[in-house]
């Protein structure tokens, strides 16, 4: 089996470039003391999580890239509430969890909570300006490219859904073609695109449950946005939509992610799926395909396509897998 | 005392939007000079607005709002070097001012166009319009005496598909002069929606050139900001050199200028953010309950069971400043209120230097240092405006070269023997 640099190191240097840009260009309204305690919080709670559901290895990179990506999007005056909503992210993988996969993005939905739980939190979207777009956005896309993902289809189908529904709004109400592009134009978007709608353990399993979940997503934040008329739509829209993606995966069924040794390691079906929390955050992991079971010859080789298999690696949080054999 | 003439910045708006929940108060102010015949507003609202959600306010309102909130010059007055004490005073300054379209009447037929409602509020005629077609409301408006600038109906056109109506107000002349206010006083609407937003597209159509907008927005939680624009704070607690004091307008200005080309001309400037119930250094008293009452901080009174008359007022102000055109703010601005309470001033730090004598060692020190102060008051002023070094300097009299000016960062012989 070949294995691949992890991806996340990739994801790691972006988001900590973005957040040094942010901090000391843009001056981003967020103090160096959140920063350290935001990270401290992510990486401490992951740590006691995996002590207390005994995993073998502590394993900090994706609890890495969630606090900088809630440094990044968290805006408090209050340094318990970033400690707060760290830990809260972090535990959100090992205490909510479907099937073997946690149900929400950590970051997605420690900021959903906290929004709605503390009423002492902001999320900044207009806080990236449109000047450092382009850099922005080609980090963002050498990440899929160098990594060939194989679950980057999620965010080129949401970003597809998106951008049409924010174009078509504006050219159904004949705004100039500078208004869409400036409302896409935006940091908060890409961030989203790029690093939250994809996560591959909070995504359906198959590539149309992926396609029709990123529809789902794009349509909510629209019209969360564009309808409603309340600011991030995007964060709200995934963090309602990710409780589906079992039901998704029940009717649009596919190969799962599974990891190398949770079948070996456990001895029971529980365990098996919280094993998960763990072996998701491993960097060498394979997929193993599922039996075809109920689907059929022919089912099966409409889920060979749908699926798009082609033993790529995901550029993801929490997942990096080696080609099938 | 600095202070700055109000109409330091051509072309600008004042705008005073109270919010909370989806409720919105909307002041607008001008200062309007010309005839108040070719005065005129056409604004999108998103609701059909009655009569009774229009009120004409005072301008003294946004002129206290604006003496409050404005940049401010902050005076400390170095101590005597051999003596350890702190003395320090503060002072005040400046405001800034509006202006707007302008129209003309005439009567005309419809083309499509609802005159949904027509009142006279204060002195002022206000049409409530809704249309089926922008390119007849373009019309409609151009043959009523409003001078739509060319290629508005695109803009309309947004507007009305998506369900908004058009708030347009001219000066009913008879009633000014019954009323008989010399100026145009600030009108204001009240309404609900979940829009946050204010419009400024309408504006830019035939602008010649970037417009200055100043928003006052009154919350009851907290800052407020715009989320499709950066809302950047506007440099602050800098020192700069004491001669600014005569001629605080025109540093602003230019710093201001500076900082709109350094965030390429997109960026939106945070000036003040405060809880209304007090201040520090205050540039003028804060609002009275009265006054917000006026503006339209209707929650004052609704949680106002408690007599408690000093209990602090929840009202949240913030302070934004724009300088826009279509180029660089192609779409409205939208806003959103954060549960930031942290305050924010934009305030310049004048230090006055120790003029009396003093001989004892310390003095020396004193000295020196103050000489490499200055030098630095210099640079930022320079960084601050744009403003050449070489004439700060000579205003300042300071001496010319640099190299005098590292006498604070001597090498340690050159401080060993101090005869």
């Amino acid at each position: 089996m070949r294995r691949r640099r992890d991806p996340r190191l990739y994801q790691i240097s972006v988001l900590s470039l973005l957040l040094a840009y942010g901090f000391f260009r843009l001056g981003f309204d967020v103090m160096a003391a959140q920063i350290a305690v935001t990270l401290g919080a992510a990486l401490g709670a992951q740590y006691a999580c995996s002590r207390l559901w005994r995993l073998a290895a502590f394993e900090p990179k994706s609890a890495l890239i969630s606090g900088l990506s809630l440094c990044l999007l968290l805006r408090t005056n209050l340094l318990t509430v970033a400690t707060a909503t760290a830990v809260a992210a972090i535990a959100s993988k090992f205490l909510i969890r479907w099937n073997g996969k946690h149900v929400f993005n950590p970051t997605n939905v420690g900021l959903a909570a906290a929004m709605l739980s503390t009423g002492k939190v902001w999320v900044s979207p207009g806080q990236w300006g449109s000047v450092a777009f382009a850099a922005f956005f080609f980090a963002c896309l050498g990440g899929l490219v160098v990594h060939r993902a194989a679950r980057s289809d999620v965010t080129y189908a949401f970003l597809l859904f998106y951008v049409s529904l924010v174009a078509g709004r504006s050219f159904w109400l004949g705004e100039p073609l500078a208004i869409p592009v400036h409302r896409l134009e935006s940091g908060a978007f890409l961030l989203f695109a790029f690093f939250m709608i994809s996560d591959p353990k909070t995504t359906p399993d198959s590539r149309a449950g992926r396609v029709l979940f990123a529809l789902l997503v794009a349509f909510g934040g629209w019209y969360v946005q564009y309808r409603l008329f309340r600011t991030n739509g995007l964060i709200w829209s995934l963090a309602a939509f990710s409780p589906f993606v079992p039901v998704i995966d029940r009717f649009l069924p596919a190969e799962r992610y599974r990891w190398s040794g949770a079948g070996r390691l456990s001895r029971s079906p529980t365990e098996d799926s919280l094993k998960g929390a763990f072996h998701e955050t491993q960097a060498a992991c394979i997929r193993v395909s599922r039996p075809p079971g109920p689907v059929g010859p022919v089912g099966a080789r409409l889920l060979r396509f749908l699926r798009g298999q082609g033993g790529h690696e995901a550029f993801q949080q929490g997942l990096a897998g080696g080609p099938r054999p | 005392m600095g202070k700055a003439d109000t109409k330091l910045f051509n072309r600008a708006s004042q705008v005073v939007l109270v919010r909370d929940a989806d409720r919105t108060v909307l002041t607008m102010a001008s200062d309007f000079r010309g005839d108040v015949k070719e005065f005129a507003v056409v604004i999108p609202v998103p609701t059909f607005i009655e009569r009774d959600q229009i009120h004409v306010a005072d301008k003294a309102l946004i002129d206290h709002l604006d003496a409050y909130s404005a940049p401010r010059l902050v005076e400390y007055y170095d101590p005597d070097p051999c003596q350890v004490i702190l003395g320090r005073s503060y002072g005040r300054l400046m405001g800034a001012p509006a202006q707007d379209k302008a129209g003309r009447r005439e009567l005309a037929k419809s083309l499509g166009v609802t005159v949904e409602a027509s009142y006279t509020v204060g002195e002022y005629d206000i049409l409530i319009l809704s249309a089926s077609e922008s390119d007849g409301l373009e019309t409609w408006l151009r043959e009523n005496g409003y001078r739509i600038p060319a290629g508005a109906s695109r803009v309309l056109g947004s507007y009305l598909r998506q369900g908004m109506k058009f708030f347009v107000a001219r000066v009913n002349l008879e009633e000014k002069a019954r009323l008989g206010f010399s100026n145009l006083r600030p009108l204001q609407v009240a309404y609900e929606s979940p829009k946050f937003m204010l419009p400024i597209r309408l504006g830019m159509v035939n602008a010649d050139g970037p417009q200055e907008l100043f928003i006052y927005a009154l919350t009851p939680k907290g800052r407020v900001e715009t989320t499709n624009y950066r809302t950047v704070k506007l440099p602050s607690d800098a020192e700069i050199p004491l001669y600014v004091q005569q001629r605080f307008g025109d540093f602003y200005k230019a710093m201001f200028t500076r900082q709109v080309d350094r965030e390429a001309k997109e960026a939106v400037f945070l000036e003040y953010a405060w809880n209304m119930s007090w201040c520090d250094p205050c540039a003028a008293d804060p609002l009275s309950r009265e006054e917000l009452g006026q503006l339209g901080v209707f929650w004052l009174e609704e949680r106002a069971a408690t007599p408690a008359r000093q209990r602090p007022q929840q009202a949240f102000l913030t302070r934004l400043h724009l300088r826009y055109d279509a180029a660089h703010f192609p779409e409205d601005l939208v806003f959103q209120e954060t549960t930031d309470q942290s305050n924010f001033q934009a305030r310049y730090i004048l230090r006055h230097p120790w003029s009396g004598d003093a001989s004892c060692p310390a003095a020396r020190q004193y000295r020196e240092d103050l000489r490499r102060r200055q030098e630095e008051q210099a640079r930022t002023l320079a960084d601050l405006t744009g403003w050449d070094l070489a004439g700060i300097r000579a205003r300042m009299e300071l001496p010319g070269e640099a190299s005098d000016v590292r006498s604070g960062s001597r090498r340690w012989w050159e401080r060993l023997w101090k005869d």
